[in-house]
């Protein structure tokens, strides 16, 4: 019958698709195989995300984003979330000046495809000097380490009874007061008697009358957003360091001799946008939940 | 690829950088409005925040992957082949996040019972003889 004719060419249409010296998928192998590598490494990512989520939300307190990562280049404090924005700003507009470059890949301009992916190796560069700054802060001035996180939570409303530098409050001083979910930092400083570097833990009382100390917070903090953003910040370092391979190639001519488009242009660049996206899904777990 | 004129790319370029970079601003502001940031003492349930980063964020994802990684011009084999690993991927991300909060309402119920007090003689041979 006519339609068993139909159904019959199809699927020997289908089994020679897949016989071999065909792109079944439209796509030549490098590029296959890079979308294929960037689905593992999602796995990776998503294992890390999988280990933080369960962990910070079995705890009763985590340390508030929002009180944590307030501080901006040049000594200021309390502007909570803004460094962080700004850094996703930065890989954001790298991903799009990375689009551009495959654009004028597709249209042969050897010069527009180095314009363009010299500015996303800006951008990258960029990135990582800033999360550069924001684990310096974190370790040197913050002394956040992957085994001690500084950054507690108040699971009550109470009042402090000593000041920040741990001493009891003067006759007349104004005691600080704090609510629940209100996070705090305990500083470290050097003590006059011993003269070595220790942390205050500030004693304070309750609204139901207990007595209690500054506790550190929980360990996880600091050794899952070290390991993430540093797995992370690898990822944008080897992305740079491929980024400027690639440049230097498409600079000399190579890619324009293949061919092919810039195909190499376009795989960096699926990488690239793979390191933008784990970003956005770090910024929002991290930094926003 | 190569059918697709500068100017039009162009387009999609600025319209893509304007989107995400409005999209990452109203994530942020939501972030910190709800959390009395923006208005002293303002405070936005969980229930309602959450749901509005994830979403905001899922429709970043969404675009990056078919704008910017070309998936919307992909083969329909490819694109599944890629796509739905991942959305079971992000269900897995979600779904231990939920394991985590139940982990924390298990560890507070045996804290709040081990706080209770044990009742006393006068209790104790009715509950025996209720056996």
């Amino acid at each position: 019958m006519a339609t068993d004719a139909i159904m019959s060419h199809e699927v020997q249409d289908e089994n020679e698709l897949w016989a071999g010296g065909k792109e079944p998928f439209g796509a030549s192998y490098g590029k296959l195989m890079m979308w294929y590598f960037l689905l593992s490494d999602a796995f990776t990512f998503a294992g890390f995300l999988i280990s933080y989520g369960t962990l910070r939300f079995s705890m009763p307190t985590w340390p508030l984003p929002d009180f944590v990562f307030s501080s901006l280049p040049g000594g200021i404090h309390h502007a909570p979330l803004i460094f962080v924005t700004f850094m996703t700003f930065v890989l954001i507009m790298s991903s799009v000046t990375m689009v551009r470059a495959v654009q004028e890949g597709h249209n042969g301009n050897r010069m527009g495809v180095v314009k363009w992916m010299g500015w996303t190796i800006v951008g990258g560069a960029m990135f990582l000097s800033c999360q550069a700054w924001e684990w310096t802060t974190l370790i040197g001035t913050e002394h956040m380490s992957v085994i001690t996180n500084p950054f507690g939570t108040h699971v009550t409303d109470g009042v402090y009874l000593e000041d920040e530098h741990g001493h009891p409050y003067a006759a007349g001083e104004k005691a600080e007061t704090f609510t629940a979910h209100h996070t705090y930092l305990i500083e470290k400083e050097k003590d006059e008697a011993t003269g070595k570097e220790e942390w205050i833990h500030r004693k304070f009382k309750t609204k139901d009358g207990e007595i209690g100390q500054q506790e550190f917070g929980p360990k996880a903090f600091g050794a899952l957003f070290f390991f993430i953003t540093g797995f992370h910040g690898f990822h944008v370092f080897s992305g740079v360091l491929f980024l400027t391979i690639i440049l230097v190639n498409a600079a000399s001519g190579l890619y324009q001799n293949r061919g092919n488009h810039y195909e190499m242009v376009e795989k960096i660049g699926l990488y690239w946008h793979f390191v933008d996206l784990v970003w956005v899904f770090v910024f929002l777990v991290y930094y926003l939940l | 690829m190569a059918n697709i004129d500068t100017a039009a790319g162009k387009k999609v370029v600025i319209k893509g950088m304007i989107l995400l970079g409005a999209i990452t601003i109203l994530e942020v502001l939501i972030a910190l409005l709800g959390n009395g940031h923006i208005i002293d003492g303002f405070h936005l349930p969980k229930l309602l925040m959450y749901p509005l980063m994830i979403g905001l964020s899922l429709y970043k994802a969404y675009f990056i992957v078919f704008e910017f990684m070309h998936m919307k011009y992909e083969l329909p084999g490819l694109v599944r082949s890629v796509l739905l690993p991942t959305a079971l991927l992000i269900w897995a991300v979600i779904a231990f996040f939920s394991e985590g909060n139940y982990w924390k309402h298990n560890r507070k119920q045996i804290q709040d019972w081990n706080k209770e007090q044990v009742s006393t003689k006068e209790n104790k041979p009715a509950a025996e003889t209720g056996k």
